[in-house]
């Protein structure tokens, strides 16, 4: 009952923070674009209760979740977003690029569609130069599975038995093309196959369900057995980023998705078992309040100073520019 | 300090070893590494000496094993991979330029990209238009990169070492025609700095401005010259990012002219970069408008008759050298 309601406040924070980032970007607070996953909280929940301290992990561009999944500070998050200072990458990632090496082994959302897939069978590689008893878990979305880096990385970290989860958070849309026009596969984890690798297909709006294919999952890499490949089959509520109208779906994805809505089930779930609706709106009072102090602390705190810009570069071989 | 005569292969497998002896989160990927011990021979008997964790064999996936590398790199190991040529550098350009090159900086600096790459380039050897190229332009536009390119047996393998040594990516430029050209380096260790040019010949009336083999090249002509009255000096760049900008302002104030030669395709060339900086910040020193001389802004041939048009040599140096002299 308490794993169940930790699942219900972990879904219930990450569709908060959401939810609070995109009414701040609605209302012009944050510059460029934010790629919500509102609907892929059953998924992301599950997931991450089965990823231990010492693993690793890699994001994508719609990693908001995985942030708050693993235990990250909405804060520090929320003023990434903002380009402030005090966020987790000093304002130079930005919504597409959270990391925190340092404690949520976070090794970065990433820009590039598919880029984790190497990484993280990279970070896996080191734990096992090293042998270590780390996992490292490549979390990422349907289309990527379409991009070489897919196939290349897992054919070699299945050859050569690295401990590797990967995640995947089908939500049936790259930007607008609908995953089946564009691939000939029902499932997509079905391709492990090709490389001897095991995989399970089950449904992402389930928490439960997720929880427990990844702690196979986990259990089976960390043995030294190997990759494993997980598909979660989700919903994204909004477009392909905030305020995309999402004209190209059928009126009934959206239908579909409610009906199916994760944190309702699971809250279903959790009354039939005895918790009052009371409780459950004390956890959602508690999360909307947690990241109205994250926007409250994002909005205050203090964009980096210009004389920062060349910050962090590997070499200082600016000395010759000026740039403007 | 006592010298012995080695390869420049050689010498790179040296500074490779003594680097695998040395730091034990290194290792060595790439195609045809450990059992074959690489097409130039540069990992001869690594595997049976490191063991298979450490030399690693990667199927022809470019893209897999450098995005590999940087995820390793980000757990704190020390990748060295090679590309059998740079030309495949495309199939790998993610993971270079967009995850390597970027990941400190847009991670605010909590990581750094501890790996080198390795990048057998250049013309001269017949293979055409896809194993010729020489892509240092490319390489050194990524901001997040260092690169090196070095011309001569002792500098292989003190620069292979200090980038195995240096916290950032570092890109390694090998010419493949120096691979078994036989040169002295010292016996005992050392280290050869990036971001340090080495000033080959001092001369009063011009400088070339240079790197990897075309170095060689320009030694040559400056004898030619030498022997018609004109006192050239070189400056093997050795380094092209971070440059030696030191050592570019000092040749070039005191000579006052500067011809830059490279085997790149000349359009968007490392070598176009360079005179525009020079052209920007020393105008006051020039004699004479910067020259570049490179390569033809075409593929590389395959026949030799053909591809020797397509990159500089002594001659061509020479003739560069008096025309913008007006000698």
């Amino acid at each position: 009952m308490e794993f169940l309601t930790d699942l219900y406040r972990t879904m219930v924070r990450i569709r908060a923070f959401e939810e609070h980032a995109a009414e701040c970007f609605t209302k012009g607070m944050l510059a460029g674009n934010i790629h919500l996953s509102i609907g892929q909280e059953g998924a992301e929940a599950g997931a991450f209760a089965a990823i231990q301290p010492q693993d690793y992990f890699t994001s994508t561009h719609r990693g908001h979740g995985h942030v708050i999944a693993r235990g990250g500070d909405p804060k520090r998050a929320m003023a990434e977003l903002f380009g402030k200072r005090t966020g987790y990458c000093k304002g130079k990632g930005g919504s597409m690029h959270i990391a925190d090496m340092a404690k949520m082994n976070h090794l970065g959302a990433n820009g590039i569609v598919g880029a984790g897939q190497c990484i993280s069978a990279g970070s896996a590689l080191a734990s096992k130069i090293k042998g270590d008893d780390a996992v490292t878990v490549g979390c990422f979305g349907d289309s990527s599975t379409n991009e070489g880096s897919f196939h290349e990385s897992l054919n070699m970290a299945a050859t050569w038995h690295l401990p590797l989860v990967w995640f995947i958070e089908n939500n049936c849309y790259g930007v607008s093309t609908e995953i089946h026009r564009v691939t000939n596969t029902p499932d997509l984890a079905t391709r492990a196959a090709a490389y001897n690798v095991p995989y399970a297909v089950v449904d992402g709006t389930d928490a439960v369900a997720v929880y427990e294919a990844m702690q196979t999952a986990m259990e089976h890499a960390r043995s030294g057995k190997g990759p494993y490949v997980v598909e979660a089959k989700v919903y994204r509520y909004q477009g392909h980023y905030c305020g995309d109208p999402a004209v190209y779906r059928p009126a009934t994805y959206m239908e579909e998705a409610l009906a199916n809505d994760a944190i309702e089930k699971m809250g279903k779930k959790l009354m039939d078992l005895g918790v009052k609706a009371e409780e459950l709106e004390a956890i959602k009072a508690e999360a909307a309040a947690e990241m109205d102090e994250a926007v409250k602390f994002a909005d205050e705190s203090p964009y980096p100073d210009p004389s920062e810009v060349t910050d962090d570069m590997y070499t200082a071989d600016n000395e010759r520019c000026v740039a403007r | 300090m006592s010298k012995k005569k080695i390869t420049v292969s050689k010498a790179i497998r040296e500074g490779l070893h003594e680097e695998m002896l040395r730091d034990e989160n290194m290792f060595i990927m790439g195609e045809d590494m450990a059992v074959m011990g690489n097409v130039f021979a540069i990992t001869t008997g690594f595997l049976d000496e490191f063991g298979p964790n450490r030399v690693i064999d990667t199927p022809i996936s470019e893209e897999g094993f450098m995005g590999m590398a940087v995820g390793a790199a980000m757990r704190g190991m020390h990748p060295c991979v090679e590309l059998m040529y740079d030309d495949f550098v495309t199939e790998c350009a993610d993971p270079l330029f967009n995850q390597a090159a970027k990941l400190k900086y847009m991670s605010g600096g909590q990581c750094s990209i501890p790996l080198v790459l390795r990048m057998p380039m250049g013309s001269g050897r017949r293979n055409a238009g896809q194993h010729s190229q020489s892509l240092e332009g490319m390489v050194c536009h990524f901001p997040g990169l260092k690169v090196v390119a070095p011309c001569s047996a002792e500098d292989a393998k003190g620069l292979i070492k200090s980038a195995m040594r240096d916290p950032d990516p570092v890109v390694v430029f090998e010419h493949k025609l120096l691979y078994a050209k036989k040169e002295e380096i010292p016996e005992e260790e050392y280290l050869t700095p990036i971001g340090k040019a080495n000033v080959k010949r001092e001369g009063k009336d011009l400088t070339i401005i240079t790197w990897s083999r075309e170095v060689n090249f320009a030694m040559e002509a400056a004898e030619k010259l030498a022997a018609e009255g004109i006192d050239v000096e070189v400056l093997d760049l050795r380094t092209l990012v971070p440059v030696d900008w030191d050592a570019i302002r000092a040749s070039v104030s005191k000579t006052h002219n500067v011809i830059i030669v490279s085997e790149e395709v000349k359009r968007g060339s490392y070598a176009g970069e360079l005179s525009a900086e020079i052209s920007e910040e020393l105008f006051d020193e020039l004699d004479s408008p910067v020259e570049r001389v490179c390569g033809l802004n075409i593929v590389s041939p395959f026949s030799p008759v053909l591809e020797d048009q397509n990159f500089p040599h002594p001659d061509d140096i020479v003739k560069a050298v008096k025309r913008v002299l007006n000698k």
